[in-house]
């Protein structure tokens, strides 16, 4: 299968996530690139900008802008010509996606198909066979395994906003290895330490960001929540909020509830589940007899 | 015997339990006091209820999900949280010349003999249905903007201690005028205090 990565404004950090990705060098026989930015390719980006042929699967990152020049030729141009040609089109990266961290920075700037949670129009004629891999940067498992998946002509059950169910449908709360700590809404913890939740006051936004990070796990070790770093909800349309490390609260209520837990359940769950003090709770469990 | 009987029968219990808690207290009240005060026999209401806390722990409840139930239907109201505040009071006051037994349980039960509700009451699990309706009640002010973003106890302290104060006053005969007298000016203080700037 014939891969074509092109980035419009980026940071380059999906292009360094697919590297990262453990199993590449096995992972990697099934694929050739016609062109990536960092990795051997078969054309070089001036061959791109003439016009290669044999894109099977179109790769985008990075925030699109209006009147972007890619060296010679307007980015939109080059978008425009792979869509038509490839039979698969993967924003990959929250930026390519939503929009993300430049699209705030500047007006005009928007993700290929959504503008944050608005969907946008221009690139309509090629939705039907685009998929969405959202994340800053995206996971490299989410990346190889829809393109392994895309080669093997599998199903891709998508949400919609297109991104494959498989990676997407559960939250980053899945597998999360503070789980106990916020069934018992204790949020007591410092940053990098491995026990407390994070939901309550640290901004940690796990439980309603769609993302496999606490499943399949970064590197095949480690995820934020793991580390000690609340999740930023980076897989989602609105990344990054403002204030990334505290939860707004109304009178101490969390604003935002776990994703499809109705207000008042929740509230009445939570006055139960804090009334218990568990003592192991409360101090590091390495020093717990 | 029916399902609905049991259920009367059980109502029946916690009323007549009430009043003679939120009367004596719970110490001088006695498990004979309370079957005789209603009709029955001691060892019947034992059938019901295994001990002397538990039952004070289910009317603690039962008078929780009744205040509940009627903030509920406030909150569910598309009225602004100043007049919420009003109804409230309101309602907070007519429980208490209605029903005093039920406040009355609140203050000289619940709040003086905590040992009662330790366990199986912790925290807020038995008044949980009354405060989850003041969280909701607070959470919608302050996303509507009426009500200032503070903390939650420093608010609900203000709130309940208020009433519960103003509660205490009549019941002891202290307050020249009814309570009802006193709802819109208790209202607008509490409005006055929990306001967004």
């Amino acid at each position: 299968m014939r891969l074509l990565w092109l980035s419009a404004l980026s940071c380059n950090g999906n292009v360094h996530s697919l590297l990262n990705y453990p199993q590449y060098e096995q992972w990697q026989k099934g694929f050739e690139w016609l062109y990536h930015p960092l990795l051997p390719s078969l054309h070089t980006f001036e061959e791109v900008e003439d016009g290669v042929k044999g894109c099977d699967v179109l790769i985008v990152d990075g925030t699109l802008e209006q009147n972007l020049l890619k060296h010679r030729r307007p980015f939109s141009e080059l978008l425009e010509r792979y869509a038509t040609e490839a039979k698969h089109i993967l924003t990959v990266g929250t930026c390519a996606t939503f929009g993300g961290i430049f699209a705030k920075g500047e007006a005009g700037r928007t993700g290929v198909h959504f503008c944050g949670e608005a969907r946008r129009g221009e690139y309509e004629w090629f939705w039907q066979k685009s998929i969405s891999l959202p994340g800053c940067p995206v996971q490299p498992e989410a990346l190889a395994g829809t393109l392994s998946l895309l080669a093997a002509g599998e199903p891709i059950p998508l949400d919609e906003l297109r991104r494959p169910k498989y990676y997407y449908a559960y939250t980053v709360h899945d597998g999360c290895t503070r789980n106990e700590y916020f069934e018992y809404k204790i949020d007591e913890h410092r940053f990098g330490t491995l026990e407390g939740c994070m939901f309550y006051e640290h901004g940690c936004q796990g439980t309603y960001t769609h993302g496999s990070c606490n499943k399949i796990l970064w590197n095949g070790l480690n995820s934020k929540t793991r580390n000690g770093q609340p999740c930023m909800g980076c897989t989602e349309p609105d990344f990054p909020k403002e204030g990334l490390w505290s939860t707004p609260k109304h009178m101490g209520i969390p604003v935002r509830m776990p994703l499809g837990v109705p207000r008042r359940a929740y509230l009445t769950l939570a006055g139960i589940a804090k009334a218990f003090r568990i003592e192991r709770f409360y101090k590091p469990l390495m020093e717990e007899e | 015997m029916k399902q609905s009987n049991k259920t009367e029968r059980r109502l029946q219990i916690i009323s007549g339990a009430l009043k003679l808690f939120a009367q004596r207290g719970f110490y001088s009240t006695t498990i004979p006091d309370i079957a005789g005060s209603i009709g029955m026999s001691a060892g019947n209401i034992y059938n019901y209820f295994p001990s002397k806390e538990i039952l004070a722990q289910e009317i603690l409840k039962t008078i929780s999900a009744h205040l509940g139930q009627q903030i509920r239907r406030i909150n569910d109201q598309d009225i602004s949280s100043r007049e919420k505040i009003k109804q409230i009071v309101k309602i907070y006051f007519d429980t208490a010349e209605k029903e005093p037994e039920m406040i009355d349980f609140f203050l000289r039960v619940y709040l003086s003999n905590r040992e009662v509700f330790g366990q199986g009451c912790e925290g807020m699990i038995c008044v949980n249905d009354f405060v989850t309706e003041i969280m909701i009640f607070f959470d919608d002010g302050v996303a509507r903007g009426e009500l200032k973003n503070q903390d939650f106890f420093s608010a609900f302290g203000l709130f309940m201690g208020y009433l519960g104060g103003m509660v205490f006053l009549a019941g002891e005969k202290i307050l020249p005028q009814s309570l009802d007298a006193y709802t819109d000016d208790i209202a607008t203080n509490i409005y006055n205090a929990l306001k967004a700037q």
